[in-house]
């Protein structure tokens, strides 16, 4: 060990210094402890982001090793960059998802463009070339200029990052509910594909090996990022605007060609992005995972100004850099391959033997921690887990007890008005600006129940989405957390493709209040169970706490990225109707399931009931019936029943797809003893609608498996109506009615503002 | 035929035109690098979609005077075919081997999208395996895409039958809603005096396969094939 003393004009470290570290006394004491003296300046900045809760997840970590993480085909499970799986031909797919939602909140165009970045870079560092970009936003009311403006900048930022870089956005999700209004959610996730044999891990290794800093230069841009990014938003949160990092696509291009030339060159043996935290996470991060000692000077990190201090190099987050640790010798050939790209690469320390994580200034030791231990003594919390009463209230609520409005003597007026619900209604607005055909892979882009990408080279395809209802998270946390796998498992199987695994981004508010505690924990158990009875173990992911704003904290939100495989590109399945005279089959129960229901919330402006419930084993047999459906080639279409149960799934079926409409007559009589509103806009789980020339023999693979399955109507391409007959009736949905609603609600309400107006509403508003 | 695809650094459909024309056109494909003097004896210089230098300054501004720039005007002036698609079709405008320039979307927001595009001149280098007056379907993103012109260059651009893609409706209606950046006459595509430079914004070489909605660009590859074949 070395000398270390307080650097010239550092700070003295003072109780009051300390907490604005966000280090509570147990964490000091913990800290000092370690050192066995006073930290320095430096020391207490890096401890300060190694131990943010955006870092170190001490809050969820015990939570998060329940998770299932093992199948024969995981090649990398969680503690890496990205999760990775075999798909087989000696290929494989890397995939994760980060939020960066305290950024987006504040700023909201830079915040979503870096989140794009960040996980771009998770994703190749693995080794793998990105396919494909995936995002899950949530909002307050669309309603509000304000969230316009959030939602216009959060897209324009997500759309002109990945368009530049040239990676297609394919699929996500959009909601918009009040929940949201103070914080919202900004989740983005990749998947890139490999050889096996290139997969590459961030593990520093080799005694004497360089530790190499390439990329962007380092500069006080997103200093404390992490740490912002862990605590509640406030008022005060505006003032953090400097902590948001700005994004240069074209230098993440480049860095991306040169990083994937450099992995198969042979020349390194780790590579990381400088994400959260900076040069200080990616290098004790390395060092703890090849447990090993490493040193590093910041004289030698190129800055973008002069007279960084230590403490600012370390702590930056500038975006675009990676950390590299390059075989000894091999230093010039690093250097070369960056200079192609126009991209710089420095020397800045070296993998020792000496077990210590030292940080020097030219000859002056700035800052040292034993061993690994930087990394490893973090602290742990597991506080106490309480439901909010007013919660349980609200999901002990009947919702048969919810008056009907009187417009909904005609079910038409509610089908209206639930199709043009902002959550609902077709996002086109939003993924019309992402670029989602380039790199010529994508077979099914954004608007379909999942996206869908061929791999090239095979008959193979992979199927991508992301899911999370968080008003059902909220009603019952261990059931929504159930829902959130299953839905997103049902959405990628109506493309063909057999679910796999999935990386997840787990949103929840201030895990130190016993309610918010309670639902992290109840929604990782129900993922729990949905991942072992789906068979997708968890590869990654990411926590995201402290979504709270003065109005309270977000829906419990652990949003799931899946990814499915399908085996031959013949099985490639979408969801609108294509076939006239196709019999129209309802795999699963007609529950009428109504608690927690998009139909309450819009149309009545409730949040109550228990959510729908869920049964993991049989989604599984249920999309195992559809998925043996489609391989044998009897189905010609597949869709999710989810948000506004089966009258909005029937909709979207005849007229989500502006290129291909239908009409449809359906009977739903059968289930006469359910009100309308329980039949048409319940939201009973496991359900898929599909088409079908041959529905006896789907009827056949289902009564096998016990799952029901139900003769619900004919496709009537040339009809200009959905014709539901209903036990006292029948309604006439006319096509034109279903495409206004649908496709022309969110245009209409983003033109409503001019985005400089919402701009200038921004630049006066007082609070978040 | 061997064809040559520039990447400069921020090009990012150069790896789907090689793909379209190795894979789909069975020919033969080489990446030429921004920085090098040297065409490789290609037949057929393709300058890819993407955003050269980030599209940072003016959508195309600096990657006309990148090393390679010269030799692609030489071989342009040879009479020889360039094909310029997106980012491709905005830096022939600024290197001045095609007429006008691309402003931003007159929505001014990005646009991705499939849209019909018309074939306005069946008898060009480009286009002899479409018919006259023909719709494809073909892929656009772009965020400066709207095409303009000096009124007497637009005409003599269509006096010449130098515009050959329109954008068009489902009945075939150059009409203000079909055009999807507000582009002059709905123009989509142009070709130089001589015939042999085309720029266009759609993507024909993200339009090579009916999984992935349409084959309509194939054809634009193989009229290059026959011309300069025969």
């Amino acid at each position: 060990m070395s000398a270390v003393a307080p650097r010239a004009g550092d700070p003295a470290i003072t109780p009051a210094l300390v907490a604005e570290h966000g280090l509570n006394e147990e964490e000091y004491r913990r800290l000092v402890g370690m050192l066995g003296r006073t930290p320095t300046f430096t020391e207490l900045g890096v401890i300060s982001a190694l131990w943010s809760e955006h870092c170190s997840y001490k809050h969820s970590r015990p939570l998060l090793k329940t998770l299932p993480t093992k199948a024969p085909y995981v090649l990398q499970g969680p503690g890496e960059n990205a999760g990775v799986i075999s798909i087989g031909d000696g290929l494989a797919v890397a995939f994760k998802i980060e939020s960066h939602n305290h950024p987006s909140a504040v700023e909201p165009y830079q915040g979503a463009a870096t989140g794009v970045g960040g996980i771009l870079r998770d994703v190749f560092t693995m080794g793998a070339r990105p396919i494909a970009m995936l995002n899950s936003l949530r909002f307050g009311s669309v309603d509000s200029a304000r969230v316009r403006y959030l939602f216009s900048g959060v897209v324009k930022g997500i759309g002109d990052y990945g368009n530049c870089v040239g990676i297609p956005t394919v699929a996500g999700e959009i909601v918009f509910d009040d929940a949201y209004e103070g914080n919202p959610l900004v989740n983005a996730m990749c998947v890139g594909l490999m050889h096996e044999s290139d997969l590459i891990r961030a593990k520093a290794e080799g005694i004497g090996n360089p530790v190499i800093a390439v990329g962007a230069r380092t500069g006080r841009d997103g200093i404390h990022g992490a740490s912002f990014a862990s605590e509640d938003l406030s008022s005060a949160s505006d003032a953090k605007r400097p902590r948001i990092q700005v994004g240069d696509p074209f230098t993440e291009k480049l860095l991306l060609e040169a990083s994937l030339e450099l992995i198969q060159s042979g020349h390194i043996v780790a590579i990381q992005d400088m994400g959260a935290a900076g040069l200080t996470s990616s290098s004790a991060e390395m060092a703890e995972r090849g447990d090993v000692g490493v040193t590093i000077d910041v004289t030698r990190v190129p800055t973008r100004e002069q007279g960084m201090t230590p403490y600012e190099i370390l702590l930056s987050e500038s975006q675009e850099r990676m950390l590299v640790v390059a075989r000894k010798g091999h230093e010039s050939a690093v250097g070369d391959i960056l200079a192609k790209w126009d991209l710089t690469a420095a020397v800045i320390g070296e993998v020792i033997e000496e077990q210590v994580y030292r940080v020097t200034e030219g000859a002056t030791v700035v800052a040292e921690f034993p061993g690994t231990r930087l990394v490893t003594d973090c602290p742990s919390y597991s506080p106490e887990a309480r439901e909010a009463p007013a919660v349980r209230k609200l999901r002990l609520t009947d919702p048969s007890a919810v008056p009907e409005r009187p417009e909904e003597q005609d079910p038409l007026w509610t089908l209206e008005q639930l199709l043009s619900a902002p959550t609902i209604a077709s996002k086109a607005w939003a993924y019309r600006q992402f670029d989602s055909t380039v790199r010529t892979s994508t077979v099914i882009g954004p608007g379909g129940d999942a996206a869908v990408l061929r791999i090239r080279g095979t008959d193979k395809a992979i199927a991508v989405k992301t899911d999370c209802n968080g008003r059902y998270v909220y009603l019952d946390p261990r059931v929504g957390g159930r829902i959130a796998v299953a839905e997103a498992a049902r959405n990628v199987a109506c493309t063909g493709a057999r679910p796999m695994a999935i990386t997840n981004c787990l949103n929840f508010g201030n895990p130190t209040r016993p309610e918010v505690f309670f639902q992290l924990k109840e929604a990782i158990a129900g993922i729990g169970e949905a991942c072992r009875a789906l068979g997708t173990p968890v590869t990654g992911g990411n926590v995201s706490l402290y979504n709270e704003s003065p109005a309270g904290a977000v829906y419990p939100t652990p949003v799931i990225g899946m990814v499915g495989l399908i085996d031959s590109l013949s099985h490639v399945t979408r969801a609108g109707f294509r076939a006239d005279g196709d019999t129209i089959l309802l795999l699963g129960e007609m529950g009428g399931e109504l608690g927690g229901s998009e139909y309450l919330a819009t149309i009545h402006g409730a949040v109550l009931g228990a959510p729908p419930a869920c049964d993991p084993g049989r989604e599984k047999a249920t999309i195992d019936v559809l998925l043996d459906g489609i391989r044998q080639g009897i189905v010609s279409s597949a869709h999710d029943c989810s948000d506004g149960g089966i009258a909005i799934a029937l909709a979207e079926c005849c007229i989500a797809n502006p290129d291909a409409e239908s009409g449809a007559a359906v009977d739903l009589s059968q289930w006469a003893h359910l009100r309308n509103r329980e039949l048409l806009f319940g939201e009973t789980q496991g359900r898929f609608v599909l088409s079908s020339s041959a529905p006896e023999r789907i009827e056949a693979i289902a009564r096998k498996a016990r799952i029901a399955c139900s003769r619900i109507g004919v496709v009537r391409l040339d009809s200009l109506t959905l014709d539901i007959s209903l036990g006292d009736g029948l309604i006439s949905a006319e096509r034109a009615m279903m495409r206004r609603a649908y496709h022309e609600s969110i245009p209409g309400i983003m033109s409503r503002t001019p985005q400089h107006a919402a701009a200038v509403e921004h630049t006066s508003a007082s609070t978040l | 035929m061997k064809f040559g695809i520039v990447t400069f650094p921020g090009s990012n459909c150069d790896y789907d035109a090689y793909h379209a024309v190795t894979e789909v056109l069975g020919e033969q494909a080489v990446y030429l690098w921004h920085k090098d003097h040297d065409l490789r004896n290609v037949d057929v210089v393709v300058l890819p979609g993407g955003f050269s230098y980030g599209d940072y300054l003016r959508v195309g501004a600096i990657a006309r005077f990148s090393p390679i720039m010269q030799e692609v005007a030489a071989h342009a002036r040879s009479g020889a075919p360039v094909l310029g698609v997106c980012n491709g079709f905005q830096i022939l405008c600024e290197a001045q081997l095609l007429p006008g320039a691309l402003m931003r979307n007159a929505a001014l927001q990005f646009i991705s999208a499939a849209v019909c595009v018309r074939v306005e001149n069946a008898d060009t280098l480009f286009t002899s395996r479409y018919r006259q007056g023909e719709l494809l379907k073909l892929p656009i993103a772009h965020g400066d895409g709207r095409y303009i012109a000096p009124p007497a260059v637009l005409d003599a651009l269509e006096a010449e039958g130098r515009v050959i893609f329109r954008y068009a409706d489902a009945t075939g209606n150059s009409s203000a809603d079909a055009n999807p950046n507000g582009s002059e006459r709905n123009i989509a595509g142009i070709v130089s005096e001589q015939g042999n430079v085309l720029g266009m914004m759609p993507h024909p070489e993200r339009a090579c396969s009916p999984l992935l909605g349409s084959d309509d660009g194939v054809r634009l590859l193989e009229s290059i094939l026959s011309r300069v074949a025969a």
